[in-house]
């Protein structure tokens, strides 16, 4: 690629394959790029199975799409006929109680992989440098998820889809001065109706694939750095390393069947556990239900809005409670990445575990006497962890001295 | 003569990219506002309730543009402790009187002002908060027998719609 040789950059095309492979790959150098980040893609050796998360998700997402397109050519996106179409989908579309207990519980387990797999960036380190931005694109394909899971929450028309709508698009009402305007405008009329349902179809598509094209992102950013590890220590040499495939590949399916007959299990035997049985009451803008829950997997977040006694500052706190994980790369000060050689930032980032699932649980009940008041403290942590856990922790802990990849699989024989 | 041209250029390109974004922002605007109700939505029904079936005490809820209105009828009780409420004890300052056109009825919006819940309270059977009104079960929001917020995450009282007295006992609303 000299300057005196304005061909010379088109080098780099020329494929190594021949025949057809090779036609194809000078033009598109999709078979050179497959080869090279799929199957010898070198990955650290010491992965456990916290790193199959991410392939699980990867594949629910593409079911979620998959139940979703043929779930869409027999709902009917509509105030007036949406409820009757969902039921319609249960009873007569051959197969339809499957592919759509399969879309709904997918999203669930959909959650569970993002959550573990959140977790474990958390616990191991995996966004601190070099990997920001793996885990910027991350998170706000999480934010992007919980949009769709919403939207998508309030298409079957039942009472708990509209009452989850209407408080939760009333979120944006607490905008001072244009809150209301900015309202009206999101809803296409001045409550949640036949105007919102059909833009909230359109939108929960629009966001579903919007995910898909992050996936990329997050792949290719990944993809720069390489795969973190549970040591945090980067590979030494490739004696540290193994292909992708078929390493991971092997791994990562077994991991995904495994966690598949666990979703099996569920959709089979227990369909609805995950759901609320108010969303087989059609919906009545007249009557809200005595008590409105979300889905099991906003639950953490609604605790947060609920734990504040002020409307903006709750919409903020809940909003800002994702908002500031993603300043976590910067705000965290220590050289270590993972939390095996870290004694007391793993207690805080166990701790951040257990107050998720306290949150969870809170969210779930009423907003009232010790359950506002644990989830003000839960709220509480959820920011101290952030903004002073993170940086403080980070100056003070003495960490211990992270193994090398080989010493550490060494240890762990021993 | 190099000196000269950049300016040149740079306002060139300033002013190019300038027309640019108002073009872009004009023809955004028929987009956003294509998101914004309709003339049927905006079309304003109008809706009038006769009164006289409604007891001392007792409560109907209608329809108006979608949304649920509470209609009232106070007993002297509620009356006096709408009108006895200390202004300071408020969280949304406002006078009864400014709230009712005749004291025995109260007409408002029966829509949350925290999170758009209907609030409770329009059944005898009700739970009706802690000051006799309506309780918001959502996030728990109570209300007065004014509809104005005393406790809980609301931030404003229950909104008056717009409403004329036909006669007695027929009100007009929208």
């Amino acid at each position: 690629m000299s300057s005196n040789d304005p061909q010379g950059y088109k080098k780099t095309l020329n494929s190594p394959y021949t025949g057809l492979k090779g036609w194809i790959d000078s033009r598109l150098p999709l078979v050179r790029m497959m080869e090279a980040e799929y199957l010898k893609f070198p990955v650290p050796k010491s992965l456990n199975y916290f790193w199959s998360f991410g392939g699980i998700a990867m594949f629910c997402l593409i079911g979620l799409i998959l139940t979703g397109i043929f779930l869409g050519f027999h709902y009917k996106p509509s105030a007036d006929e949406a409820f009757d179409s969902v039921e319609r989908i249960m009873r007569d579309v051959n197969y339809g109680w499957l592919i759509r207990y399969l879309h709904a519980n997918l999203v669930s387990f959909f959650f569970i992989a993002t959550f573990i797999h959140i977790f474990r960036a958390l616990y191991f380190g995996s966004y601190k440098a070099p990997r920001e931005l793996v885990y910027l694109f991350g998170l706000t394909m999480f934010v992007l998820m919980m949009g769709t899971a919403f939207l998508g929450y309030t298409l079957p028309w039942g009472q708990m889809s509209y009452w989850g709508a209407t408080v939760i698009t009333n979120l944006f009402s607490a905008i001072p001065f244009v809150g209301d305007a900015i309202l009206t405008l999101l809803l296409g009329d001045f409550n949640v109706g036949d105007s919102t349902i059909n833009r909230f179809y359109v939108l929960h598509w629009l966001l579903a694939f919007s995910i898909v094209g992050l996936v990329v992102f997050h792949v290719i950013t990944l993809h720069m750095t390489g795969s973190n590890n549970p040591t945090g220590s980067e590979p030494q040499s490739w004696d540290e390393t193994v292909s992708f495939h078929p390493y991971v590949t092997i791994k990562d399916l077994n991991a995904t069947i495994f966690f598949f007959i666990i979703l099996a299990f569920v959709l089979f035997y227990y369909p609805n556990i995950l759901g609320h049985s108010d969303n087989y009451i059609r919906a009545n803008p007249m009557v809200t239900p005595a008590h409105i829950v979300p889905e099991w997997y906003f639950l953490p977040f609604y605790a947060i809005l609920r734990a504040i006694p002020d409307k903006l500052g709750g919409v903020l706190a809940m909003f800002g409670s994702i908002a500031a994980l993603g300043l976590l790369p910067w705000l965290d000060t220590s050289k270590v990445r993972s939390c095996l050689f870290r004694p007391v930032w793993r207690i805080c980032v166990l701790l951040f575990a257990i107050n998720f699932f306290v949150l969870m649980y809170m969210g779930g009940k009423p907003a009232e006497g010790i359950y506002v008041l644990i989830s003000r403290i839960g709220t509480v942590y959820w920011f101290l962890f952030i903004f002073v856990l993170a940086p403080l922790v980070g100056f003070l802990e003495t960490p211990r001295q992270p193994l090398s990849i080989t010493n550490y699989l060494k240890a762990k024989k021993a | 003569m190099s000196d000269q041209k950049t300016p040149r250029r740079d306002f060139i390109k300033l002013a190019t990219m300038t027309l640019g974004g108002v073009g872009a922002a004009s023809l955004a605007i028929p987009f956003i506002t294509s998101m914004n109700p309709g003339k049927d939505t905006l079309a304003l029904a109008s809706t009038e309730i006769d009164l006289s079936p409604l007891k001392e005490g007792q409560s109907l809820t209608i329809i108006w543009r979608g949304k649920p209105v509470f209609v009232k009828h106070r007993t002297p009780q509620e009356i006096t402790d709408a009108k006895n409420t200390n202004l300071k004890d408020l969280i949304d300052m406002e006078d009864d009187a400014d709230r009712v056109q005749n004291d025995k009825w109260l007409i408002v919006l029966g829509v949350c002002t925290h999170l758009g819940c209907v609030p409770l309270g329009q059944k005898t059977s009700d739970t009706k908060g802690d000051y006799g009104g309506w309780f918001c079960p959502c996030h728990g929001s109570h209300y007065d027998t004014s509809g104005r917020i005393r406790k809980g995450p609301a931030p404003k009282n229950l909104p008056v719609p717009p409403y004329v007295f036909l006669n007695e006992s027929r009100i007009k609303i929208g």
